[in-house]
């Protein structure tokens, strides 16, 4: 083991980790806001993905993509919000998981009866191919790295709109008395509509950052959101600060397991059973250190002081 | 008439609590809404407000019926809401407590640091560390920031001590004294009568005397609010 091997995998999990930021934030905001459990949030990760697929094949361009998937998954959301989620938010939560769930399959149906089984590649812009040399020598490409930026980008981004604007104040103000702030004067359905676009347009520029990494298929969406909600509960739900905590911690995690366990436990046994074993053991090492922190913080690493 | 609340009548879940109110508050009017314990004064807030909408009856603010309008359409036509239990947003600054609903308007964040300069001084420290009496300032602040035609408070006094209550009070008066119209719930008669240009009492849900102060004998007092 290299130092430039671990550097590349700790880079992986941190642009890991800044996807899942992606997804966490816009899941942890809507069960923080509205307390709605989303299941859907993968589908719109899959939309953004689709949508920036389809648009770059179609003008060329990998940043009109971008903004397609933006665009796209904010007004998927949107849609979603009013015609579905706004019936939502007065019933439990196992109604809103059958919703969302339905959702899931209405949003892989069709996106399959549009574009097919079959998978849609997606090409790393120009400006972000080739790779940057490592202290240590190690090549690692722009593109993760530019991921990397994104993601730190959007965190700030959320930071101050959460902190520094009145939007940020009522979704703030309604996460602790919805029935107030709407007495003040402040329409809490135009503003749930809004957190939960703004939440979609997240994941879908997740998905579509990603979809240059990996395929664009039907059903991308259901393994990060997953690990999104493992994020959300590790960094308390409702919390930006702590989805963003989670998700580093998730990613690095997940990654680094997967790197150094089997290197680790061929010190004890033949390699080709620590290969087999390591490889299993890190595919749980996130769900372990869930368990390891809610039993120490029950309710994650920033719970919110109410509810 | 800026308020005028005609024969409400209201429920939460199955059980009736309003079975018929009438209640008016002219421009610039002062009114208390008396009664005891549980006879129907907040319920008859939040019917008005539209948090609990009435389910017959009428209420209309400068004439326009508030009948089907959300609490926040409510509150856009004029009506700046003081809850009961004052209900600061505990995880925003006191500065952004009066920031978040502001509309424009006669008052502004420097009128409303005249009136209560204890949330100047505290205007960065988030709402949850205030003590009673200073959330208390700011939930009369932040509804001051919606330039409301009609402020009601609900028992905006209840729990503090008396040098609060006196500050309190007072700025309730320099509020009317300006021309505000002013929907207000106490118990404390001693203070609220001599702000009051009107009374409305209320039992087991309905109105059941109206009146001047000076007009509320000590009888009527025995008799509806005595306990």
């Amino acid at each position: 083991m290299t130092l430039a091997l671990a550097l590349e995998q700790l880079l992986n999990g941190l642009q890991l980790g800044v996807m899942l930021f992606l997804m966490a934030a816009g899941l942890t905001l809507i069960f923080g806001v509205m307390g709605l459990i989303n299941l859907a949030h993968g589908s719109l990760y899959m939309v953004g993905a689709f949508a920036c697929a389809a648009v770059a094949s179609a003008t060329g361009s990998f940043w009109i993509g971008l903004i397609a998937s933006f665009a796209c998954a904010a007004a998927a959301g949107a849609i979603v919000e009013l015609l579905v989620i706004r019936r939502l938010y007065d019933r439990d939560h196992l109604d809103q998981v059958l919703a969302t769930f339905a959702l899931i399959l209405i949003f892989s149906e069709g996106t399959r009866w549009l574009f097919g089984s079959f998978p849609l590649y997606l090409d790393i812009p120009r400006l972000l191919q080739g790779a940057v040399a490592l202290p240590g020598g190690a090549q690692y490409p722009v593109y993760r790295l530019a991921i990397i930026a994104a993601g730190a980008l959007v965190a700030l981004g959320l930071y101050l709109l959460i902190g520094k604007t009145r939007l940020g104040m009522r979704i703030r103000a309604g996460e602790s008395d919805r029935e107030m702030i709407g007495a003040l004067g402040v329409d809490i359905r135009t503003l749930y509509t809004v957190v939960f676009a703004l939440g979609a347009a997240l994941a879908g520029f997740a998905g579509a950052m990603v979809g240059a990494l990996q395929s664009v298929q039907v059903g991308m969406g259901e393994p990060v959101l997953i690990l999104a909600f493992v994020v959300i509960v590790i960094g308390g739900i409702g919390s930006i600060k702590g989805a963003l905590l989670g998700a580093l911690l998730v990613g690095v995690v997940d990654t680094m397991g997967r790197f150094l366990l089997p290197q680790v436990l061929a010190l004890f046994v033949p390699p080709s059973q620590a290969g087999l074993i390591g490889g299993a053991a890190a595919s749980m090492l996130i769900y372990v250190m869930m368990a390891l922190i809610l039993a120490v913080k029950p309710r994650g690493l920033f719970a919110a002081a109410h509810a | 008439m800026l308020l005028d609340v005609s024969k409400i009548e209201a429920s939460y879940g199955a059980s009736q609590a309003l079975f018929g109110v009438d209640l008016a508050v002219a421009e610039g009017e002062a009114v208390a809404l008396m009664g005891r314990n549980g006879m129907g004064k907040t319920t008859t807030i939040r019917a008005i407000c539209n948090l609990n909408p009435p389910r017959a009856g009428s209420v209309r603010l400068a004439g326009t019926d508030l009948k089907g309008k959300p609490s926040h359409r409510v509150a856009k036509l004029g009506i700046g809401l003081v809850p009961e239990g004052r209900r600061c947003f505990p995880n925003l600054t006191v500065h952004e407590n009066l920031v978040a609903a502001a509309r424009p308007g006669a008052w502004t964040l420097d009128r409303v640091n005249v009136l209560f300069p204890r949330l100047a001084e505290r205007h960065a420290q988030m709402a949850r560390s205030l003590s009673g009496g200073e959330q208390q300032m700011l939930a009369i602040g932040r509804a001051l920031m919606t330039n409301p035609r009609l402020l009601i408070l609900d028992e905006a006094t209840e729990g503090l001590a008396p040098v609060i209550r006196q500050a309190i009070w007072a700025a309730i008066r320099k509020l009317k004294a300006e021309g505000l119209s002013i929907l207000v719930v106490d118990k404390t008669l001693s203070e609220l009568l001599p702000v009051a240009d009107r009374c409305v009492i209320l039992e087991n849900g309905r109105s059941v005397w109206q009146g001047p102060p000076a007009a509320l004998t000590a009888d009527l007092q025995d008799r509806y609010l005595g306990v």
